[in-house]
């Protein structure tokens, strides 16, 4: 009996999502590229690492039978994963490997795993940071590692706006805004120090509403994040929807110095105008600076509202020269968008030269979704997530409506 | 858990069975008058819902409950007013899925305008249900001051 009802409302649901599947999503790159499906099917994959010997670790943000981090190795040596194992009880966003060790985070913590040569020992966990905010909205905890023995933690504000009353149009918003004393920046912890929270760690960004991907770049040796903009902008009526759509800016930051403050929620960055303004909810406008004439500027503005959820820089040297250095960013696509279409499911690259970017951003990846013409991100077929590179300077995405993982290389053959 | 699972796949059909068997009962308005409140509904769904809840209804995975098939939607009215009325903190879920943002109180909208929105998406999107008259709408209001 339980079993028919299940069965019959699973039913009901697959007609609906049959409805609206399109085919097989074929991913277009630049010519010289190529793309191999290396894992299919894992659920919700976020965020992903490579280690050393080709072995793949990917964070989950839902168990899958009882694991939330999987590693796929290819035993044999011809390619292919052969061998998928999973550990770990908890959910989350966050994974990285540096100096021997995997970290992984979930919605409040940030863990550790010693490497034994390039055997992970999975019963090694360590808690290096507990406690973090974890409000359910923008509660992803995203990592990065610089080389001195540092790790950066993202705390996303659980609140659009910092209004009292979250996402109410017209309601003003908290001044001074409670919410950044814990979360709206990235926190800098030790890497060999167990239990660290608040009161151990440096905010070492604020004013960034929800950062998804964040990457340590060794060549200029500064954090870089970028940044998911507010949402509903455009029910202020300010601008013309053409315009509303693309604000605010989905923004690329660079840290230079501990303490940088890039505005949020005071402040967004109108790429239109070039210039951080103030938001309607603090008085603005949508041109007025005021109090935003001190906030830092980005290095990069993006089109609105597309979701940036991995940032990796490229130092790997099997792609071509320009790519060197650069930056790519998984965009997950926006649902923030109407009237307008949604957009943005998509790897996008940023030349760098002499650690500025060096040229326009173009699409690298593209055809996730399966159509172009998305009005709801439920009809995106795949959504990017995750980004990393592999020995071999590979290039692998994830993505975390169906738990896809792609093999990007570059051949001249 | 297995129990809570269970009533999650569960409450939908009964919402519908509900729904149905209520629907026959004499106290709908005519066709004519759910045609004209639906439409009604759907200019306040698109100033006021659609860049949450999407064009289709589907919501944002993760982020904004889906309005389609749904005991949120189908099953008993009051549910859905007051959702509009006081919008919602808390956690939803939906078929094993969970949704995380805020929705924010929607009580600023007259109660013709809730009344036409909530039979707009009962009658949208794949769903059948009865109509909510406006002075549900005023009850509950009442209610909750």
């Amino acid at each position: 009996m339980k079993l028919l009802l299940s069965l019959a409302f699973a039913a009901t649901f697959s007609i609906v999502a049959t409805a609206q599947v399109s085919k097989e999503p074929v991913i277009t790159l630049p010519a010289g590229f190529g793309s191999n499906v290396v894992a299919k099917n894992l659920g919700r994959a976020r965020h992903l690492t490579v280690n050393g010997n080709g072995d793949i670790y990917i964070k989950l943000e839902r168990l899958k039978e009882g694991s939330g981090i999987i590693r796929l190795s290819d035993k044999n040596g011809d390619g292919r994963v052969d061998d998928t194992t999973g550990f770990g009880t908890y959910i989350g966003t966050g994974i990285a490997i540096k100096n021997g060790f995997l970290y992984a985070s979930s919605n409040s913590e940030v863990y550790r795993y010693k490497f034994n040569g390039n055997v992970l020992d999975t019963a090694s966990r360590e808690t290096i940071v507990t406690g973090l905010v974890d409000r359910r909205q923008h509660a992803s905890k995203s990592i990065t590692l610089d080389n001195a023995g540092n790790l950066y933690v993202n705390i996303g504000a659980p609140s659009n706006v910092c209004q009292e009353k979250d996402r109410a149009t017209g309601e003003p918003g908290q001044d001074p805004c409670p919410l950044l004393e814990t979360t709206g920046g990235i926190w800098q912890f030790k890497t060999d120090k167990q239990n660290q929270s608040y009161a151990d760690g440096v905010r070492y960004a604020t004013g960034l509403r929800n950062v998804v991907g964040l990457d340590w770049n060794t060549s200029t040796n500064t954090l870089f994040a970028m940044q998911h903009g507010r949402d509903g902008l455009q029910d202020y009526k300010i601008f013309p929807d053409s315009v509303a759509v693309e604000l605010p800016a989905e923004v690329m930051v660079e840290v230079t110095k501990a303490g940088d403050n890039f505005g949020w929620p005071y402040c967004f960055y109108n790429q239109f105008e070039g210039k951080n303004v103030l938001n309607p909810e603090y008085g603005g406008d949508g041109k007025s600076v005021g109090r935003c004439a001190d906030v830092k500027a980005p290095v990069v503005a993006f089109p609105g509202h597309l979701a940036p959820n991995a940032l990796l820089f490229y130092t790997g040297s099997q792609f071509p020269e320009k790519y060197r250095n650069g930056a790519f960013v998984a965009f997950h696509g926006s649902w923030n968008r109407a009237p307008l279409n949604q957009q943005g499911f998509f790897v996008a690259f940023v030349p760098f030269k002499n650690g500025k970017p060096s040229g326009k951003w173009e699409v690298f990846a593209n055809g996730f979704a399966g159509n172009e013409n998305i009005t709801s991100p439920r009809q995106a077929v795949y959504r990017p997530c995750g980004l990393a590179q592999g020995p071999d300077g590979s290039l692998y995405v994830s993505d975390d409506v169906k738990g896809n993982v792609w093999k990007i290389s570059y051949s001249t053959k | 858990m297995k129990a809570v699972v269970f009533m999650c796949l569960l409450l939908p059909l009964f919402g519908v069975a509900q729904v149905k068997k209520s629907s026959k009962k004499a106290t709908t308005p005519t066709g004519n008058g759910l045609q004209q409140s639906v439409s009604k509904g759907k200019v306040v769904y698109a100033a006021y819902c659609l860049s949450c809840h999407q064009a289709d209804g589907s919501g944002v995975p993760n982020l904004n409950p889906p309005l389609v098939q749904n005991n949120w939607v189908l099953g008993p009215k009051n549910v859905l007013i007051e959702q509009v009325l006081n919008g919602s903190r808390g956690k939803v879920e939906i078929d094993g899925e969970t949704f995380h943002n805020t929705m924010p109180p929607m009580a600023h909208l007259t109660d013709q305008q809730i009344a036409d929105v909530i039979t707009y998406v009962r009658n949208s999107f794949g769903n059948k249900a009865s109509r909510v008259a406006p002075a549900e709408v005023k009850a509950l209001r009442a209610k909750t001051k």
